[in-house]
């Protein structure tokens, strides 16, 4: 069966198209060549005058694993005021801040989003992180797994084992996680936590072991660079939300000393301690930063204003801001000598001095950097704001009138310490469609995924064009994906389930021989026990497993 | 004969995964590490293998046929036990969703002490590793842990290496509350834990007052329900000195009127003590009857616990209005679907509604259900999930066994599909 997608202006990076009229044509669920002359077309969809993109890929976005089911259950009273119903082609479930599994692939879908990937898997918890993904539909998913903290990774360091060593450890956790990248949070800091430590600079050792986050994050980014993971080491640094973090921000930069690395939702960690509240903006010293080292990549996790939660492996930091829970009820768990996590209940408000200068300084950091194919669009979802609001930050991007508007209703002395009002930039559709589909998918390593050149996956959204960006990203026309069409005019139409994408970094054998005795030691569970199997994501027809390939070094 | 190791339990609620189970045809008998709560839910023998309608033998479709057709004829169903694993418990909302069931797991009437402290002002929890390697005081509230678990003070706290601990024996433990009932709790070098016993309906006093001494509040009594208030001081004091305090409870064993302020009392404590330049954790108990499972799933399926309701079409939580007792008593239900692939002893309630039981095999009944389902055990006839009382740890169920019985996801979604057919 051959599909035609006749006359949309195409916005595909990574085939180098930018906003030419053409056709496209599925078969098999892929992007194919114009057939021949002649050949019998099955279907024909009219684009004329549609914009036409590869479905949005999010690279950073919690939809699965223990601490957002946490949040969900913390607040029933969200859920209350967004009931969503059951109909003959969907399930019912919840939406706003943490919405249900079900919910989270639908409402995604219908914003043109086919993939999401959950950057905090917890290895001991990565089975919850996948049979929750296993139960979002439509969206392709994946995980990074979570290291940094654990006290396997610190054990191994305060022994002065070598870089083989703990690179064949890396790879054999995202084997036995299924996860496509990793992760470090607060590097040391979550266990450092359970030493009593309550902050972690840098270069600050941990009590136990000695280590610093300099180091941690060292040979993490060294193993995920010498193992060929595609994906660079992804980074929540240290001393997230704390006035004058900007300058540990920096310094993270210098210190990897060129090696690949992703600095997650930066707008967290770039702030300094200007003014008469002692908060200010780093964002133009970090997008110099990012400008100057093209090593290094970032998602800004934005915020934007209302109610939200958030969910974040960084116990530490989440303790300490406990304070600002609203409503006031907050978690925090120290996790089987792997991890941790804390869940905050938050409102930004416009009129909070704060909270007003950190939308600022996310857009700032959007408008700042130069290179849309090293920065990311994400909100951190649900800690900066739930997913949902990307077609309103799409147009914050787009639109500057719009932005200086929303800008003077803030809190006025937070306006007062913004350049924003003076940057002009306004992203294109093709800058729009390199941070949320090629760039993305580059960035993770995702083959035939994120292009619309024939040989990917049909993944494919066709909005209609509108001066109103946020209209336009909040309701596509059509959401194709694996090429079956599975929403019109914004609503879901059909229903299937994605593909859970890995990689498989080679590991020595042996290294199960240490892990063994510690298991066995010092754990809860058996080594075997803790592998998660290829049945387990496969099993019951619903997922499948898509394995893609190292980066030879 | 052959013989598995390495078998995770989803029984004790702890997450042992060291039995060693021999196999026989269909008998198993577990061999290595068992104990009084799992080795009896191992080797619990099959009876029912075909499903019953009216208490005559039919296939799964017939037996699906019916149950569908009493699920369609009525205005309120009402799914309890809900004690499966992680794909049955999919399949038991994918069927509440369709049929506008009130779903309820049996154990929620405990949890709900848990849930209400919970979604009110949060906690500070910790999990079974962490314990083991870091805890040097353990609190036990109110609850006789070995019987609640046998294995625990052998894996979690007596084990012979910890990580941060130079020697595991040192360790305390208090029992304020209920006294426990043998010896587990006294270290490998004879060391008793301390008892400071009372009532358990006075525990909400005992705690009230062991907070206010954390917080260094001055108490003016001298006792406190038989405990004098230099005991509880004692206690305090432990809590503060201890590097990492653990405070356990089981809210099954909380069984007073709002006993969710009790659990609210000790998580703000134990948060307090945070604030007082140390660490300590709380470690509620459960995990029994795939209670964790059930709300773990319903939790990411509607993002509430499981006490739910989909007669609407889109699921309310209310851990109040929908209770089984009460609903059932109150006439507002009028068909009662059971699903516990667990445990045989654990029938549904006594009632004149239709009642459709997916249950496991071996269960019996004093009034025979208008359908019977018998199914496998997750972890001994089909692979599976199911979650440790933590709530962290999904542990891996294996298949032991080749018995032919359905899942009970197998069960239900054929009730399920039934039912979608029936109404198109
Ligand atoms: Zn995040």
């Amino acid at each position: 069966m051959i599909i035609k997608l006749s006359g949309g202006k195409v916005y595909d990076p990574a085939g180098g198209i930018d906003g030419k009229q053409q056709d496209l044509y599925i078969r098999d669920g892929r992007i194919v060549d114009a057939p021949e002359p002649g050949a019998k077309i099955d279907r024909e969809y009219d684009l004329k005058g549609k914009v036409v993109m590869s479905g949005a890929i999010d690279m950073h976005t919690h939809i699965g694993g223990g601490k957002g089911n946490i949040a969900r259950i913390l607040l029933p009273e969200d859920h209350r005021m967004d009931p969503v119903h059951r109909t003959d082609l969907t399930r019912s479930g919840c939406g706003h801040a943490m919405p249900s599994t079900f919910v989270t692939g639908y409402r995604y879908a219908e914003m043109g989003y086919t993939a999401g990937f959950e950057p905090a898997v917890l290895p001991i918890n990565a089975r919850q992180a996948h049979m929750e993904m296993g139960d979002i539909p439509i969206l392709d998913k994946g995980g990074y797994v979570m290291l940094g903290s654990d006290d396997y990774l610190l054990r191994m360091l305060t022994a002065k084992k070598d870089q083989q060593a703990i690179n064949d450890y890396v790879a054999w956790t995202m084997q036995a996680a299924k996860a496509i990248g990793v992760k470090v949070v607060n590097p040391g800091g979550i266990n450092a936590f359970k030493f009593n430590q309550r902050k972690l600079d840098l270069d600050e050792q941990n009590s136990h072991y000695g280590v610093t986050p300099r180091e941690i994050l060292q040979v993490l980014a060294t193993a995920v660079k010498q193992l060929g993971v595609s994906h660079p080491l992804h980074v929540h640094g240290c001393n997230l939300g704390v006035p004058g973090n900007v300058n540990t921000t920096l310094d993270t930069i210098q210190g990897i000393g060129g090696l690949p690395m992703h600095l997650t939702h930066i707008q967290f960690h770039s702030y300094g301690t200007e003014g008469d509240f002692k908060f200010s903006s780093g964002a133009a010293q970090i997008a110099e930063a990012v400008n100057r080292n093209k090593n290094i990549t970032i998602d800004v996790g934005q915020i934007l204003f209302g109610q939200t939660v958030t969910a974040s492996g960084d116990s530490m930091r989440q303790h300490a801001n406990c304070k600002h829970a609203s409503p006031n009820k907050w978690v925090t768990m120290d996790i089987e000598c792997d991890a941790g996590c804390g869940v905050v209940p938050f409102k930004y408000k416009d009129q909070n001095f704060v909270n007003a200068l950190q939308w600022a300084i996310g857009l700032e950091t959007f408008l700042l950097v130069d290179d849309p194919w090293r920065i990311f669009l994400t909100t951190d979802h649900p800690n900066g704001a739930p997913f949902t609001s990307y077609p309103h930050l799409i147009r914050l991007l787009m639109d500057k009138t719009f932005r200086n508007e929303v800008l003077s209703t803030l809190h006025p002395e937070a306006q007062k310490m913004t350049t924003l009002a003076s940057i002009d930039r306004e992203y294109t559709l093709q800058e729009i469609a390199i941070m949320t589909r090629a760039g993305a998918a580059k960035l993770i390593g995702l083959k035939d995924r994120g292009g619309l050149t024939p040989g990917n996956w049909a993944d494919i959204t066709v909005y209609t064009d509108n001066a109103d960006r946020q209209k336009m990203f909040e309701k596509p026309d059509y959401v194709f994906k694996d090429g079956e069409v599975v929403v019109i005019d914004g609503k879901v139409v059909h229903t299937k389930w994605g593909t859970t994408h890995i990689v498989k970094p080679d590991f020595d054998a042996s290294v199960e021989k240490g892990l063994k005795d510690y298991f066995d030691r010092y754990l809860t569970m058996k080594l075997g026990n803790f592998k998660i199997g290829d049945d387990e994501i496969i099993e019951n027809g619903r997922g499948s497993l898509t394995v893609h390939p190292l980066v030879p070094n | 004969m052959t013989e598995i190791i390495e078998v995770p339990s989803p029984f004790c609620g702890i997450g042992t995964d060291d039995l060693a189970v021999q196999i026989d045809g269909l008998s198993l008998k577990v061999t290595a590490n068992g104990c009084a709560v799992n080795t009896p839910a191992f080797e619990q023998p099959i009876t029912d293998t075909a499903p019953r309608v009216a208490g005559k033998i039919v296939s799964l479709q017939e037996a699906a046929a019916k149950a569908a057709e009493l699920l369609q004829s009525a205005l309120q169903p009402f799914i309890g036990g809900c004690a499966t694993d992680v794909n049955g418990m999919r399949a038991l909302l994918a069927l509440a969703d369709r049929s506008g069931a009130v779903v309820e797991n049996m154990n929620f009437p405990a949890a709900r002490n848990n849930f209400l402290a919970l979604q009110d002002s949060g906690w500070m929890n910790t999990t079974l590793a962490e314990v083991k390697n870091r805890c040097d005081l353990l609190l036990v509230v109110g609850t006789d842990l070995e019987v609640f678990a046998p294995r625990f003070f052998e894996r979690y706290l007596w084990n012979a290496e910890s990580m941060f601990l130079d020697d595991t024996s040192k360790r305390s433990v208090i029992y304020l509350g209920k006294a426990p009932s043998g010896n587990a709790s006294t270290s490998p070098t004879g060391a008793k834990a301390q008892v400071f016993e009372c009532a358990s309906e006075d525990l909400p006093e005992v705690i009230a007052v062991l907070r206010a001494l954390v917080k260094g509040r001055p108490i003016h009594a001298q006792s406190v329900a038989g405990i004098a208030v230099s005991d509880l001081q004692s206690i305090a004091d432990a809590l503060k000195q201890a590097t990492y305090g653990v405070v356990t409870w089981g809210a099954a064993a909380l069984n007073f009127s709002q006993a969710e302020l009790t659990v609210q009392t000790l998580s703000e404590m134990v948060k307090d003590i945070n604030d007082m330049n140390t660490r300590c954790s709380g470690l509620p108990l459960a995990g029994k009857e795939g209670d964790q499972t059930a709300n773990q799933v319903c939790g990411w399926t509607t993002g509430y616990p499981a006490r739910t309701r989909f007669s609407k079409g889109y699921p309310e939580y209310d851990p109040y209005l929908n209770d089984s007792r009460v609903m059932l008593n109150n006439g507002e239900a009028d068909v009662l679907v059971w699903v516990n692939a667990f445990n045989v002893n654990s029938v549904p309630p006594e009632t004149s509604l239709p009642t459709i039981v997916v249950g496991r095999s071996g269960m019996t009944f004093s009034q025979e259900p208008a359908v019977f389902i018998p199914v496998g055990t997750p972890g001994i006839d089909h692979a599976g999930h199911a979650y440790r009382m933590d709530n962290v740890v999904a542990i891996r169920l294996k298949k032991l066994r080749e018995s032919g019985l359905p899942s009970t996801a197998d069960a239900l979604s054929a009730i399920e599909q039934a039912l979608k057919e029936g109404s198109v």
